[in-house]
């Protein structure tokens, strides 16, 4: 009974970690892996169509809502310290350091990363993965390499867009609504953000973000099983495992960068 | 390739440039309008250290100011082995090289609740008076004003009347 | 050693295959001739796909050798394999079109990825390859819009575009009417003749395939249970032959799954 049971642990284990090692070595195949280039770019130019663009709409407008909100609430915690002058500052480091990238990547997650899964999977299962194996065509290189390249290069483009329309709508709120004064609002946040500390943690957490939501998806895709359950537990386990790690990952990143 | 997928091949060319173009220039308000360039790397500075008999509520990476100008951050805070002062290390942007040895350095705070930063009040350059330069002390220091200190100096006095 | 006489193109020598725990081949050898149309016939749900993407190189045997002219697939490197790989094709049950590029493109696809011809011979290319199927007309279609039966003549273009020298068909006659299974067969005949190559067709499509295979193996139970011509194989008086190829319901390949017997279950039900 417990020798069993010991049993089923270890193979989970064995299982848990033959997966991971597999993910690492398909995860180098794929960053190195270029074809052609001739072939390689107008693919990825199509990708990050369908990745970045397409996912500009739902940044834009969480952004100015987020920002709109972080501005409210902050107004009505500052102001009764009499502080209000702060609100800049504590909008913009707030974004740039934690809200920006994550929720960038959250929202990456469930709108561009779902899709990945979900495209590579039904790809799977329409055995068009195979026959590009079977026309000796590498599917990491022609499938997966300029979905993952496409991903990595436009979440932090995304994360910084959001972050400016956010401050922009922390502004809408703080300055043009509640009458703070804009000159206050833009120089006391320009006297604490500081471009390495903040704008690069920015932008270093939502490389790694997008490295993480990414590689989430392709995998969950490549690997799911080809059925429409399958897919759907893919796309499913994609938003799940993503965020969980992007969350996890941001108290680790902002403990080295910060603590 | 006939002119339809060209055609649309175009329009999603188009799109992503403009993506990249609004994500770059994105960067570049964030860049200027909301940050400036810090001080802890990228541009020459040199180090000097102040002892001070009380830092209060001091903290790395605070400014050091003249006349409110920021020129500089606070590196690090230590100890001294021997008589436990603390000493601040302070890292100053190298473009106001030109502190008099006679300099003289203070714990200030900005408003009443406001964070501490170092104040410092540049010494007169007479002829034989050097320099400030990587590695040297400041001398002339004036220690953090604690609060609590104050009220309880001031109550102290009150009931010695 | 076995022969890898220039007769056969593939020669598959004493296979073991399992999926997971279930032992799907037990120990088969079979060859496949050059130039000729070889059917593998078997009820569904044996396997017979899985032998198409061994001989591909897309499973590992647990034992036994897959002699591609000369060559042991299973025991080639991956820049080896994939060289192997341009040299046959697999034509797949539901054609396997990419669903985002339309017909045109799809036949365009191996020719674009695998050589830097001009785009004005690729043009002629692709258009010559969908004329012999008949659907020059449909090259601005989408793989959404097509039938069944159309998409797997896309899919038999795409897969000659290249003249391989072996084409695989897996289950061709699944799910078609009779007009289009009349189209494939007619063909896969034409493309064996005017290409020269090799054909395998898995199927269990008896009737249709015994009028143009030149060769026959019968799959069942893990095994190759009889082989060759069609005429040898209708004098064949194996019960398990003529159950296969005359369509009786019941009889070696029994109606019934396992099961314990019926009067027992109920009994048990009744308490």
């Amino acid at each position: 009974m417990i020798a069993n049971y010991l049993q089923r642990v270890g193979l989970r284990t064995f299982n848990v970690l033959a997966t991971m090692g597999h993910a690492v070595l398909i995860y180098l195949k794929v960053v190195f892996g270029f074809s052609r280039l001739s072939i390689f770019i107008p693919l990825l130019v199509r990708q990050m169509y369908v990745v970045g663009v397409q996912s500009l709409l739902i940044i834009l407008v969480s952004g100015l809502f987020i920002g709109m909100v972080i501005a409210l609430q902050g107004y009505q915690v500052l102001v009764s310290y009499g502080a209000e002058g702060s609100l800049g500052p504590m909008v913009a480091l707030s974004l740039l350091r934690e809200l920006g990238p994550v929720v960038t990547a959250l929202l990456f997650a469930g709108r561009a990363g779902s899709a990945l899964t979900a495209e590579i999977g039904l790809m799977k299962a329409t055995e068009q993965i195979a026959s590009l194996e079977m026309m000796a065509i590498d599917p990491l290189r022609r499938v997966i390499a300029p979905r993952f390249w496409a991903g990595l290069i436009c979440m932090p483009m995304l994360a910084t867009v959001f972050t400016l329309v956010a401050i922009y709508g922390g502004k809408f709120v703080g300055v043009d609504w509640l009458g703070l004064d804009k000159g206050t609002y833009w120089s006391l946040m320009q006297a604490s953000v500081e471009w390495q500390q903040d704008i690069g943690s920015m932008l270093i957490k939502s490389v790694v973000f997008a490295n993480v939501v990414t590689w989430v998806a392709v995998f969950r895709g490549y690997h799911c099983q080809p059925t429409s359950a399958g897919i759907s537990k893919a796309t499913t386990d994609t938003v799940v495992q993503a965020s969980l790690i992007v969350l996890g990952l941001d108290f680790v990143l902002t403990a080295l960068m910060f603590g | 390739m006939d002119r339809k997928k060209q055609l649309q091949q175009r329009r999603i060319e188009i799109a992503v440039g403009l993506f990249v173009v609004l994500a770059v220039a994105s960067l570049a308000i964030l860049s200027i309008k909301v940050a400036t360039w810090g001080m802890t790397g990228g541009q020459d500075t040199y180090t000097v250290y102040a002892r001070f008999d009380n830092i209060g509520g001091l903290k790395e990476r605070a400014p050091i100011k003249i006349g409110g100008v920021v020129i500089g951050r606070v590196t690090g805070i230590t100890l001294e082995s021997e008589y436990y002062t603390p000493v601040v290390e302070l890292r100053i942007n190298s473009r106001y090289s030109e502190l008099a040895e006679t300099s003289s350095a203070s714990i200030l705070t900005s408003g009443l609740l406001g964070e501490q930063y170092v104040g410092i009040t540049p010494g007169f350059v007479i002829d034989d008076i050097a320099m400030l330069t990587d590695g040297d002390y400041i001398t002339d220091t004036k220690p953090a004003l604690v609060l609590e200190d104050m009220i309880g100096q001031f109550l102290y006095s009150q009931s010695d009347d | 050693m076995i022969d890898k006489d220039t007769d056969n193109l593939v020669v598959i020598d004493s296979l073991t295959f399992s999926h997971g725990e279930r032992l799907i081949y037990d120990n088969i050898s079979l060859s496949i001739p050059r130039g000729k149309i070889t059917a593998i016939l078997g009820p569904s749900g044996i396997g017979k796909t899985t032998l198409l993407r061994l001989i591909g190189g897309q499973l590992e045997p647990d034992a036994g050798h897959i002699w591609f002219d000369g060559q042991d697939v299973p025991n080639l490197g991956r820049r080896q394999l994939y060289q192997l790989r341009t040299r046959m094709s697999l034509l797949f049950q539901s054609g396997a079109l990419f669903t985002e590029l339309d017909v045109f493109d799809n036949v365009a696809f191996p020719v674009r990825e695998h050589t830097r011809l001009p785009e004005s011979v690729i043009n002629t290319l692709v258009m010559m390859k969908l004329e012999q199927v008949g659907l020059r007309g449909a090259s601005k279609l989408m793989p959404s819009e097509l039938s069944g039966g159309m998409a797997r003549r896309v899919a038999l273009a795409r897969a000659t575009v290249l003249d391989p020298e072996l084409i695989m068909y897996d289950e061709p006659f699944t799910g078609q009417d009779p007009i289009s299974m009349g189209v494939l067969v007619s063909l896969i005949q034409d493309v064996n003749q005017n290409l020269g190559s090799t054909s395998v067709i898995v199927t269990h499509d008896v009737h249709e395939v015994l009028s143009i295979a030149d060769y026959v193996y019968v799959m069942a139970d893990k095994t190759v249970i009889a082989q060759g011509t069609p005429e040898q194989l209708q004098q064949d008086n194996s019960e398990q032959i003529q159950q296969f190829l005359q369509g009786k319901p019941d009889g070696p390949v029994p109606f019934h799954y396992p099961a314990n017997a019926l009067h027992d279950q109920l009994r048990e039900l009744a308490g």
